[in-house]
C-alpha cells in the first residue's frame, strides 16, 4: 500500500493531489484529460518490483497550485478532470484555504 | 569585499575505518544531488565504507562527479570498481555515471530505516529547498508520504535567509534559540519574505536576535508538524536532511509532536549516521539489489 | 455631497474624496507600523489637496487590511467590493478587475452595475504579490521603477523555474552569472509573476473587458506580461493604486444617500 500526496501548504491555504497507489492501475486516462499535462505514468520506483503508476511530473510539484488552478473553479462543486477519469477512484484532491474552508 | 555568508555548513569527507573494499563482493554507490548539498556513499556489501558531502554547484553532472571523486579520494577504490550507482535528488535524471535514477522520496525512507534501525515508522525530512514527510514499513518501504516543495518555508533556505538577517552563523542557531528567558510567540508569517519583514518590525521594537531566532525555529516547528500530521505520526521517529542538525527546530518539533525522534544526536559521534545522508544511503542500497538482481 | 474611501494597503495607505461623485482629491502614506498614524496624514494630504475639513465628509468608508483602525471611518467594504464598484465606473465595460498590490493579489468577476459575482484572493505568499518584483529588483540590482521601461527591451524570452520569491531570488543570481542581458531577465520576473496572476483569474473564468489595478498595474512589463499571458487586452486606468479608495469612497456615497 503506498499513499502518495502531492502539492503544498503555504500562507495562502493548501492542496494535495493524493493518490493511492493500490488502487492505481496505471491505464493512464489521468494523464490524457489533464489540461495542464500535470501527471504522468511512471514506472513504480517505491517498489522495484510492481508495474506502472501515476504521479506527479517534477517539473509541476512544485506549482500546483498553480498548474491545477484552471480547474478548481470557485464556485460549484466541480470534480476535476483527472478524477473523473480515473475508473478506479485512485485520485482525490483537497484545497482549502488559510482561513479554514474547504474549498 | 564580498558580503560575508552565514549559512554555510562546512564541506567534508570520511572513510570508514576496518573495511576493506578488496575484500567486498558489491560495491555500491549512492548519489544524491539535492538543490543545496551533494552527497556520495559508496557501500561494500551493504555497509558504509565512505561518503562525502559538498555544496550543489551550478550543473548537476559537475556535482555528481565532484562529489563522486571526493568520496573515493585516496580510498584505492575508482568509479570503475563500483558495480552499481543510483542516483537520487532533484538532479537524480543528470547523473552521467549512474545505471538507474530513484526518486528521494523511497531513498530516505530506505536510507533513514537502514541508519536508525527497522523500528523506524515516520521519516521528517528537512532539505535545502523542500520537506518530506515519509511513513515507511519495517523493511524502509513507503506507505505514505507528502512532499512540499513549492516555497522556502519550513526548508534549509528559510533557515539560512534568516540566519543570513540576523548575521548569525547556521551552526549557532539551534543553541541560540534556546538563549532565551521564555519562548517568545511564533513569527506569524509563513511566507519568508512576509517573515522577514515580520523580523525587522521585532528586532525594531527590542527583540534580541535570539528570541527572533526562537520565534522563527518555532514557526518552522508548527509548520513541518502540520504537514507530519496529514500523513500520520508514528513511532519511531526520525528526522533526516541539514535541519535535523539544527536543534532549535529538532526539539520544538518533538515538543509539540510530543515524541522524541529516535537517536538525533548520533551522527556527530559517527559520520555514518549524518542525517544529511539519508538519501544517499538509501540510494546506495538499491543500487546493491539492483547489481545483485542483475547477477540473477 | 461630500464622501471618502480610506484604502489600507499593506505598502501605502490611500485615500479619495469624492465631491458630488467627482474625485476632488487624492491622499497618501507610507504604511509603516502605525496605521493610524498613516491613515491621518494621508487623509490630512487630501484634505489639504481638496481645502476641506475633516468634519465636512458626509461619509467615510474603510477597505483594506486596517478595518476598525481609525475612529472617523463610519463602515467598511471589501477590497473586492470596492474594486468592482470602481472599477466599472471608471470603465463601464469591464467584467473582470484584477488587483495586485504590495502583498496580496485578487481578483473580482462583476456584473455592468458594479456588484461583485465572484472573487478570488492570493494573499500571505509574496510570489503572487508586488513583493516579488521589489525582491527580484533589489537582486537583479535595478531599480523598482526600471524593471517596467527594462523588461520592454527583452530580445530572448527566458524561463524562470522557481515559483518561491526565495528561492527565484537564487535564480536571478544565477542568470545574472550566466551573463543573461538584465533585460531578459527583468521580462522573465515579470512573466513568472503574470503567470501565477493568471492561473489565480482562471479560477473565475475570464470575461472582458480585464482592468488591471494596484500598485504594480504602474509597471508597464507586468502589463504586457499580462497581455501576453491572457491574450486579450488590459486596460489600465489612470492612478491605478487608488481605485480602492475610490471604490469605497463611491460606496460611501451610496450608503450616505440611504
Amino acid at each position: 500500500m503506498l499513499i502518495a500526496n502531492y502539492g503544498y501548504k503555504d500562507g495562502s491555504g493548501e492542496y494535495f493531489i493524493t493518490l493511492d497507489t493500490d488502487k492505481c492501475d496505471g491505464c493512464g486516462k489521468c494523464v490524457e484529460v489533464c489540461p495542464a499535462s500535470v501527471l504522468e505514468v511512471i514506472p513504480n520506483e517505491f517498489d522495484i518490483e510492481d508495474g506502472n503508476i501515476m504521479g506527479v511530473r517534477d517539473e509541476h510539484r512544485h506549482k500546483l497550485k498553480y498548474s491545477c488552478a484552471p480547474c478548481k473553479p470557485t464556485t460549484g462543486d466541480i470534480e476535476p478532470p483527472c478524477v473523473t477519469a480515473c475508473l478506479s477512484q485512485a485520485i482525490t484532491h483537497f484545497l482549502s484555504s488559510a482561513k479554514g474552508q474547504v474549498l | 569585499m564580498a558580503k560575508k555568508e552565514f549559512w554555510r555548513w562546512p564541506e567534508y569527507r570520511h572513510t570508514v575505518e576496518g573495511i576493506d573494499p578488496q575484500n567486498g563482493k558489491v560495491i555500491s554507490g549512492g548519489v544524491d544531488i539535492g538543490s543545496v548539498s551533494s552527497k556520495t556513499v559508496i557501500m561494500v556489501d551493504g555497509e558504509v565504507f565512505a561518503q562525502s558531502v559538498m555544496r550543489t554547484g551550478s550543473s548537476s553532472p559537475d556535482s555528481a562527479e565532484r562529489t563522486m571523486n571526493w568520496a573515493l579520494e585516496d580510498t584505492g577504490v575508482t568509479l570503475k570498481d563500483i558495480h552499481y550507482v543510483v542516483g537520487t535528488g532533484y538532479g537524480r535524471v543528470n547523473i552521467p555515471f549512474a545505471q538507474k535514477a530513484i526518486t528521494e522520496i523511497a531513498c530516505h525512507g530506505r536510507g533513514a530505516s537502514f541508519m536508525w534501525g527497522p523500528s523506524v515508522r515516520t521519516v521528517l525530512d528537512m532539505g535545502g529547498q523542500d520537506c518530506k514527510a515519509i511513513r515507511v514499513d519495517e523493511r524502509g518501504k513507503v506507505q505514505n508520504f507528502l512532499m512540499n516543495d513549492k516555497c522556502a518555508a519550513g526548508t534549509g533556505r528559510g533557515m539560512e535567509v534568516f540566519a543570513d538577517l540576523l548575521s548569525v552563523p547556521i551552526q549557532e542557531v539551534g543553541d541560540r534559540s534556546f538563549a532565551v528567558k521564555e519562548e517568545p510567540q511564533a513569527v506569524s508569517s509563513t511566507c519568508v519574505v512576509f517573515a522577514k519583514s515580520e523580523a525587522v518590525g521585532l528586532l525594531r521594537s527590542g527583540w534580541s536576535k535570539d528570541e527572533v531566532l526562537a520565534a522563527y525555529c518555532q514557526a518552522m516547528a508548527h509548520r513541518v508538524v502540520d504537514l507530519l500530521n496529514r500523513v500520520g505520526v508514528e513511532k519511531e521517529f526520525v528526522i533526516t536532511g541539514g535541519i535535523a542538525k539544527n536543534i532549535g527546530i529538532v526539539k520544538r518539533v518533538e515538543k509539540e509532536l510530543g515524541i522524541q525522534a529516535l537517536k538525533p544526536d548520533q551522527w556527530r559521534d559517527d559520520p555514518r549516521f549524518d542525517p544529511m545522508l539519508a538519501g544517499a544511503v538509501g540510494a546506495a542500497l538499491f543500487a546493491k539489489v539492483l547489481y545483485e538482481r542483475s547477477q540473477g | 455631497m461630500i464622501t471618502a474611501g480610506i484604502d489600507f494597503g499593506a505598502r501605502n495607505v490611500k485615500v479619495v474624496i469624492l465631491e458630488d461623485g467627482k474625485i476632488a482629491a487624492r491622499g497618501t502614506a507610507l504604511t509603516g507600523f502605525d496605521l493610524k498614524i498613516a491613515a491621518k496624514e494621508a487623509s490630512e494630504m487630501a484634505l489639504k489637496a481638496a481645502k476641506l475639513k475633516l468634519d465636512e465628509i458626509t461619509h467615510i468608508t474603510e477597505t483594506g487590511i486596517g478595518q476598525g483602525s481609525v475612529e472617523f471611518a463610519a463602515d467598511s467594504v471589501s477590497e473586492v467590493g470596492a474594486n468592482a464598484k470602481a472599477g466599472v465606473k471608471l470603465l463601464p465595460s469591464a467584467r473582470t478587475i484584477i488587483d495586485v498590490g504590495a502583498e496580496e493579489a485578487r481578483a473580482v468577476k462583476c456584473n455592468e452595475s458594479g456588484a461583485m459575482e465572484d472573487f478570488v484572493v492570493n494573499e500571505r505568499c509574496a510570489a503572487g504579490a508586488g513583493a516579488f518584483v521589489e525582491a527580484m529588483s533589489r537582486a537583479l540590482e535595478v531599480e523598482l521603477e526600471q524593471m517596467g521601461p527594462m523588461s520592454l527591451k527583452a530580445t530572448e524570452a527566458v524561463p524562470m523555474n522557481a515559483q518561491c520569491t526565495v528561492f527565484a531570488e537564487s535564480e536571478v543570481v544565477s542568470l545574472i552569472h550566466a551573463q543573461t542581458p538584465k533585460a531578459n531577465i527583468a521580462c522573465a520576473i515579470h512573466d513568472a509573476i503574470a503567470e501565477r496572476v493568471i492561473s489565480m483569474v482562471r479560477r473565475l473564468g475570464i470575461t472582458e473587458d480585464v482592468l488591471l489595478v494596484g500598485g504594480l498595474a504602474y509597471d508597464v512589463g507586468f502589463v504586457d506580461s499580462m497581455k501576453r499571458g491572457l491574450g486579450v487586452e488590459v486596460h489600465v486606468p489612470e492612478f491605478p493604486e487608488y481605485v480602492s479608495a475610490y471604490g469605497a469612497a463611491l460606496i460611501a456615497r451610496e450608503r450616505a444617500k440611504e
